[in-house]
């Protein structure tokens, strides 16, 4: 259907919210030290909702970016 | 007046209020199948993220979430991380779906699958699937209206009589407004359910310990394995939230409702914007969760954990706050409950019955056909609603067994040339085989891991053997 890749930047800008609130669970699913009064499972799920907001932005850059050069070039 | 009368009446007024809101948005529309189901297809950008976040809070996220946080303690964490990672896959397919569903003038996700793979046999089995997996998600809404007034009128009306006015209620509510409406009764619902959610999740503790960070340090104290995996279950752990988060976050765009919303952006930049801002939406549930912790140490021993956040309202609040809170969790199961209702069907009227069985029906026909179909959904899953019982976070859980089957032809449609029909045909079909029998045979977990994960697994494994050993299909220009 020919529809364009998305870059390899955005790719791995995206990786990270999955690294950190997915595939990394067993280090960050402790009570202790509680942050905030909050456990600290659920006060790192709740700081990577806005770090991932931040990597997706990030990545939403290198996209347009990367649409500008290529609507440049011939 | 009795504390049940003003509580139950509050809730009226609030629904009463959001139904007049459907149906004023409805007034001066001519309501052809086009007006009811795609509101014309005129949606703005604002629209269509009402549409979209008005997905996210159901009565899932508001009893389900709260319910699980009691009852299974740690688990419960899994619904924060897959909504945050669904939008972030969503920055991936949804600018491409669109891109495509412009091309070639695509209104559903059906119409997907017979454009990219030219077979309307599969298009169908994508419906009736689609379809399936939509039951359990309406009877989680059904169950959630039961269990609001119930507790609301203080156990003085059972949940069955309530379940089955919903129902009626619900129907009426679709008969009469369509898509636009609904869209509209949304911004009422996120409003009142944000502001439930911040007052509750933080008044409760307050009220019982003087705060969240007490509130917290009581129960690390008094139950020290409940807020981590696999919290009260015994085989809910680390390797069931990562097959969890997996399935869901890829599969919550693959519900026929939110991947048909993709076609009816402006752009896809639009869709892209949105994945980027819609993660911090998601920071209302930790709210919900406080009150799911506060409420074992507060009301322990409930039948049902569903139970434990009106419960626990009703407790500390006087009635006619209880009765904003139902109103408000009244609303958030209605108004997701009509568009799913809507778009179940549509999509059998429209493209399951119609392009297989009935070629030559006109567009009236098809739209009394689903009006039909949307009685005939409304009674199934109400029965199913008082004869099974299960937990509001499983029953969607089954419901995105069945949904994520679609992702590997739809992503692998669009960024692998080398897919063939058949291999995305006889993937789904090992998928869906896989889910139907270990969901009946009650092997979910499968040795930790979410039998859902297990079969989308096989479903891309089958799909990519199969394609290789097809001839490659040209592709439509």
């Amino acid at each position: 259907m020919g529809v364009k890749k998305p870059s390899l930047g955005a790719l791995l800008l995206a990786l990270i919210p999955f690294v950190a609130m997915c595939f990394s669970v067993s280090l960050w699913d402790r009570i202790q030290p509680m942050i905030f009064g909050l456990p600290f499972n659920l006060f790192w799920l709740i700081a990577w909702i806005v770090l991932s907001s931040l990597c997706m932005w990030a990545a939403y850059r290198v996209e347009v970016a990367r649409d500008k050069k290529d609507s440049k070039a011939p | 007046m009795s504390p049940s009368a003003v509580s139950l009446s509050t809730i009226f007024v609030i629904v009463a209020i959001g139904v007049a809101i459907g149906f004023l948005a409805g007034v001066h529309r001519k309501m052809d199948l086009e007006q009811w189901t795609v509101g014309g297809r005129g949606f703005g950008a604002l629209l269509i993220f009402l549409l979209m976040a008005g997905e996210v809070y159901t009565t899932f996220a508001f009893l389900g979430a709260s319910g699980w946080a009691y009852s299974r303690g740690g688990p419960t964490l899994y619904i924060m991380a897959y909504l945050t990672l669904a939008y972030v896959v969503s920055f991936f397919i949804l600018p491409q779906i669109w891109e495509v569903g412009q091309k070639y003038g695509m209104q559903t996700q059906s119409d997907f699958f017979s454009t990219r793979y030219g077979n309307k046999y599969l298009a169908g089995f994508v419906c009736v699937v689609g379809i399936a997996s939509f039951i359990p998600y309406l009877q989680l809404q059904i169950t959630g209206v039961g269990i609001i007034v119930s507790i609301a009128s203080f156990d003085g009306i059972g949940r069955i009589p309530a379940m089955a006015a919903s129902v009626v209620l619900l129907v009426a509510f679709v008969f009469a407004s369509g898509v636009r409406a609904v869209a509209w009764v949304s911004v009422l619902k996120d409003v009142l359910m944000v502001f439930a959610a911040v007052s509750i999740g933080i008044g409760i503790p307050y009220i019982h310990f003087g705060g969240i960070g007490p509130m917290f340090t009581a129960l690390a104290h008094s139950h020290p394995a409940h807020l981590t995996m696999p919290g009260a279950t015994i085989n809910l752990g680390h390797t069931w939230f990562i097959s969890t988060v997996l399935l869901t976050s890829l599969g919550f765009y693959m519900w026929p409702h939110a991947f048909g919303a993709a076609f009816t952006a402006k752009s896809g930049d639009t869709l892209r914007r949105n994945a980027v801002v819609m993660p911090l939406y998601t920071i209302t549930l930790a709210f919900i969760f406080f009150v799911g912790f506060t409420a074992v140490l507060v009301v322990p021993g409930l039948p049902n954990g569903d139970l434990s956040l009106l419960t626990i309202v009703r407790k500390s609040f006087p009635p006619w706050f209880l009765g904003v809170i139902g109103g408000a969790g009244a609303l958030t199961a209605m108004v997701p409950a009509a568009i799913f209702l809507l778009t179940a069907a549509t999509l059998f009227a429209k493209n399951l019955f119609r392009p297989i069985f009935a070629p030559a029906m006109t567009d009236d026909q098809v739209a009394k056909l689903a009006r039909v179909m949307v009685v005939v959904l409304g009674l199934i899953s109400l029965l199913l609603a008082i004869y099974k019982s299960a937990t509001l976070v499983g029953l969607l859980l089954t419901g995105y067994a069945g949904v994520t089957q679609f992702f590997p032809g739809v992503v692998l449609g669009l960024f692998w040339k080398r897919v063939t029909m058949p291999g995305v045909f006889a993937g789904m079909i090992a998928g869906v085989a896989t889910v139907i029998f270990l969901l009946l045979s009650h092997r979910d977990p499968l040795y930790g891991w979410s039998a859902g994960f297990v079969a989308l697994c096989l479903n891309f494994l089958t799909t990519a053997l199969v394609s290789r050993l097809t001839p490659a299909i040209v592709l439509p220009e």
